[in-house]
């Protein structure tokens, strides 16, 4: 019974932690753009205002949940409850520190790929399905972005797995123990960065969102917990990449003195913040430019990465 | 009256006998020309005489019906008024067709000029007066539900005066009915070999129109293939205001014409009605209102650079920019006691002399300012993506800009050294020093070149006017100056009259016509002013720079993207009451 009962309790630590972290995320981006931004931020609700937190949540889970009398309503119900869905079980292969792993599968990182993946149909299903022309173009731009991105987002990890010769994830942190991927793989993990914030399509890569230009795009018609999630899913989506690189180039849980699971909460936890500094600094390129970005400069940098990387490691044998 | 015939005989010549010409307060050559040769006579000054008169200022109308003082006019009911400028002569020429009341049509002149196309919808819109061969005579402010047209004398111009609102069902459907999208009523197409456009509403409740304007769009895929702005939501009827409001009561109405620009429309407004008076404002008074206006212009380009990194997806700046902004205010508000609208100059000066310590606060704000504009420099400016979203989109030649009506920094984005300040000086600008910046290919990138220098020649202006304050009085000895003298009220009784009648009334201006346009924040802003001999203007008539600027959003967005369409709005800087007044 034992036996069983441990991966329960994975799952459970899981979900509560990685469901509180993307919840508090709301206040720690608001507080941390304030403070880059000379101004306050939430600071009324509790000490620090961390209390926001919870208004904020009961906010979403008390407001009005309309459904637009257009919309295609079964899809419209369906689209954000995907983007929860597919980043959550994304975390199924996230190991915490050694051990700590709901199913270290042996095909760790492609799981991880095709569940994020599997996200953007969340985006282009709400835009599909809200019936509206924004939102419709945010969908369409979601499409367009993340099949570019997901090229070379594949490519720039192939990297780590040649060096660790193995695609599961707690053994592409044990090969890290000497050296950190992020030396051998800078380019990896830069082009992993890219296609990460892409893949969460924050600034500077938001542009089914772009308030600016499109209303909030894809979720323009999404209100109450509905567009809470998709809310909730970014963040949560935030954390998932984050994670991933701390795991594939920075050795996960690896570090001295402290315990494993903290020294992966800090690297996690330094990327999340740079994700939001990302948000604070950079204006949003246009489309075309994102594309072309992508497909003329993202993806032979990521080929020739792996091509090199291969080529070393062929040549140590 | 006290000015005499601008007489210019080239001209005279040019236009030929048939042209009358009628004597003004503000040397603007103005001619009377019949309604059959307006075409012919447009056309000549427009192309075909040397150095012709290529932009179309201003065009608008006045309804002559209650005009007592016209000697030396022909008769008319209607006047259609005509304003064009010469960059080569660097002046106006003011042309007038008589109409009459039973007639209320002119040929349009949008065949020569096709900046006249909202003008002269602006014109049939307000005043009834039809174009003849206009390509698309449809209501530009009101509604197109709107009955009689607001600038007639005989509209109401207050509420009370036009009956209770009521809304009943069937006015209601009416109202909705007219509010469905008919893209052909638009002047679009639906359709093109085989496939169908998406049309895109945009606004008027938009985040990237910074204001109520609407746009509808055409699309293919992303790309705009036409752009038709919709406008008049901000319309509240400042022109019909004026011809209520005193001569002297009117000045807070300018505020709130480009209401980031504060008393830069004072200064534009008052510039007109000092024509008409006569007024010459002392030097301390001229001095102060430079330091001002330019100290509004920082304002207003601080508010456009924060606004327009943010419609290009970089949300930090416009949070420092308004912080900078409100050190600006904190000047502002020390000095006139309010802040965007301070409604602080006053006819033949400023409301009152600069308050001990006035100085101090300048020189902090010019030493505060400048390392934060080059910062701003490497965040903005100098960022790669804000580069790749702004250059070589929506620019124009200097040609297409004249002929557009474009001016201020989006016209000198073209290329062109094109300043009032310097070309045609008002005020105290002659003794200032200061450079003007210009761009080349008047793309995005450009104008924000430009806006950028232009904040630091206005810091650069603002520290002279700090540094060379004449002493003096502030105010103009002055019988229409407002407010009138008070020291010697309790002396004798006729300053006692002259004070009370100067303070209930307001001044009774002569009657006459001038314009006086300057450089506003935005472009070239022109007041054009009618004294029927009264205490209020009889004509109050508001040529903005946006309302031009905006008329060539179409042409600059054809085939870009619609991220280039929010990178152009936001550079061109217009706000909506610029546009609607």
């Amino acid at each position: 019974m034992r036996l069983n009962l441990f991966p329960l309790l994975v799952i459970a630590v899981v979900l509560f932690v990685v469901l509180n972290l993307s919840a508090g995320l709301i206040w720690v981006e608001r507080r941390l753009l304030a403070l880059w931004q000379d101004r306050y931020g939430p600071n009324r609700v509790g000490p620090f205002g961390l209390g926001q937190i919870l208004a904020d949540s009961i906010k979403l889970f008390t407001k009005e949940d309309w459904i637009p009398p257009f919309a295609d309503k079964p899809v419209f119900i369906l689209a954000p409850a995907i983007v929860v869905a597919t980043s959550l079980i994304s975390f199924a292969v996230v190991p915490f520190a050694p051990g700590f792993v709901i199913a270290d599968l042996n095909i760790g990182i492609l799981f991880l790929l095709a569940m994020s993946s599997l996200g953007v149909y969340s985006v282009v299903l709400a835009g599909w399905s809200s019936n509206n022309k924004y939102s419709l173009l945010g969908g369409i731009r979601a499409a367009a972005q993340m099949m570019s991105y997901e090229v070379f987002m594949g490519l720039s990890l192939l990297g780590s797995v040649i060096l660790a010769g193995s695609f599961r994830l707690t053994d592409i942190v044990e090969a890290q123990r000497g050296l950190w991927f992020v030396v051998p793989q800078f380019l990896g993990f830069i082009l992993f960065l890219i296609a990460g914030v892409a893949e969460t399509r924050r600034l500077p890569f938001d542009l089914a969102e772009a308030e600016s230009e499109l209303i909030a795009g894809f979720h323009s018609e999404y209100s109450g917990m509905k567009f809470g999630m998709f809310f909730v899913g970014e963040y949560i989506g935030v954390i998932l990449v984050s994670a991933a690189i701390s795991l594939l180039f920075f050795g996960g849980w690896l570090g001295p003195v402290l315990p494993p699971a903290l020294w992966f909460a800090v690297k996690t936890m330094f990327f999340i913040c740079l994700f939001i500094l990302l948000r604070a600094a950079l204006p949003r390129p246009r489309f075309d430019q994102l594309m072309s970005w992508g497909w003329k400069v993202m993806l032979p940098l990521a080929l020739v990465n792996l091509l090199v990387t291969g080529a070393v490691v062929l040549a140590r044998r | 009256m006290a000015s005499g015939l601008v007489l210019d005989q080239d001209l005279q010549q040019e236009l030929g006998d048939t042209a009358a010409p009628q004597s003004v307060r503000d040397d603007i050559p103005t001619f009377w020309v019949s309604k059959d040769n307006i075409h012919e006579a447009i056309r000549l000054l427009y192309a075909n005489i040397p150095n012709p008169y290529t932009m179309v200022h201003d065009l608008t109308a006045i309804d002559e019906r209650g005009r007592v003082h016209r000697e030396g006019q022909p008769p008319s009911d209607f006047t259609v008024v005509y304003h064009l400028y010469s960059f080569e002569r660097n002046s106006y020429v003011r042309l007038k067709v008589a109409l009459n009341e039973k007639q209320l049509s002119l040929p349009t002149i949008t065949d020569i000029c096709p900046a006249a196309n909202w003008y002269e919808r602006e014109v049939w819109d307000m005043f009834g007066i039809a174009f003849d061969g206009h390509p698309h005579l449809e209501r530009i402010l009101m509604p197109r539900t709107w009955s009689g047209h607001p600038l007639r004398k005989d509209h109401p111009a207050r509420a009370t005066e036009m009956g209770p609102f009521r809304l009943p069902d069937q006015k209601q459907d009416a109202e909705q009915q007219a509010l469905q999208f008919q893209p052909e009523e638009w002047g679009m197409s639906r359709e093109s070999e085989g496939f169908d456009f998406l049309f895109l509403n945009v606004g008027p409740q938009h985040p990237g129109t910074h204001g109520v304007l609407r746009i509808a769009l055409q699309l293919d895929g992303e790309v705009i293939v036409d752009a038709v702005p919709d406008i008049g939501f901000h319309h509240r009827g400042a022109e019909k205001m004026g011809e209520r409001q005193t001569w002297h009561t009117y000045i807070p109405y300018t505020d709130r014409v480009d209401y980031l620009g504060g008393v830069m429309n004072n200064l534009a407004y008052l510039t007109a009605v000092e024509k008409l008076a006569g007024i010459t404002v002392p030097p301390r008074g001229q001095m102060i209102r430079v330091m001002m206006a330019e100290l509004f212009r920082i304002i207003s380009h601080l508010v456009w650079y924060g606004t327009f990194a943010q419609d290009l997806g970089q949300m930090s700046p416009v949070f420092y920019l308004f912080n900078d902004r409100e050190r600006a205010f904190g000047i502002v508000e020390a000095i006139c006691g309010a802040r965007m609208h301070p409604n602080w100059f006053r006819i033949g000066g400023v409301a009152q002399d600069l308050p001990n310590g006035w100085d101090r606060l300048f020189r902090d704000f010019l030493q505060y300012l400048p390392p934060k504009l080059d910062e701003y420099d490497r965040t903005i400016m100098r960022n790669r993506i804000f580069k790749a979203r702004t250059k070589g989109i929506g620019g124009c030649t200097i040609r297409e800009a004249i002929e557009w009506g474009m001016t201020g920094p989006n016209l000198r984005a073209c290329g062109l050294e094109w300043d009032f300040r310097k070309k045609q000086p008002y005020a105290c600008y002659s003794q200032l020093d200061f450079d003007i910046p210009v761009g080349t290919s008047g793309d995005c990138y450009d104008r924000s070149v430009v806006h950028v220098e232009e904040m630091r020649q206005s810091l650069r202006i603002i520290q002279q006017c700090v540094d060379n304050m004449p002493g003096g009085p502030c105010n103009a000895e002055h019988p229409l100056a407002t407010p009138p003298p008070k020291a010697r009220t309790m002396h004798d009784i006729e300053t006692l009259i002259h004070h009370f009648l100067g303070v209930s009334w307001g001044p009774v201006m002569p009657a006459g016509e001038a314009m006086a346009a300057i450089e506003g924040t935005k472009g070239n802003n022109g007041y054009y002013l009618i004294s029927d001999g009264g205490i209020g203007s009889y004509r109050t008539r508001i040529r903005t720079p946006s309302f031009a600027h905006m008329q060539m959003l179409p042409q600059l967005c054809r085939g870009l993207m619609i991220p280039d369409l929010l990178a152009i709005l936001g550079s061109l800087d217009y706000v909506l009451a610029d546009i609607d007044r």
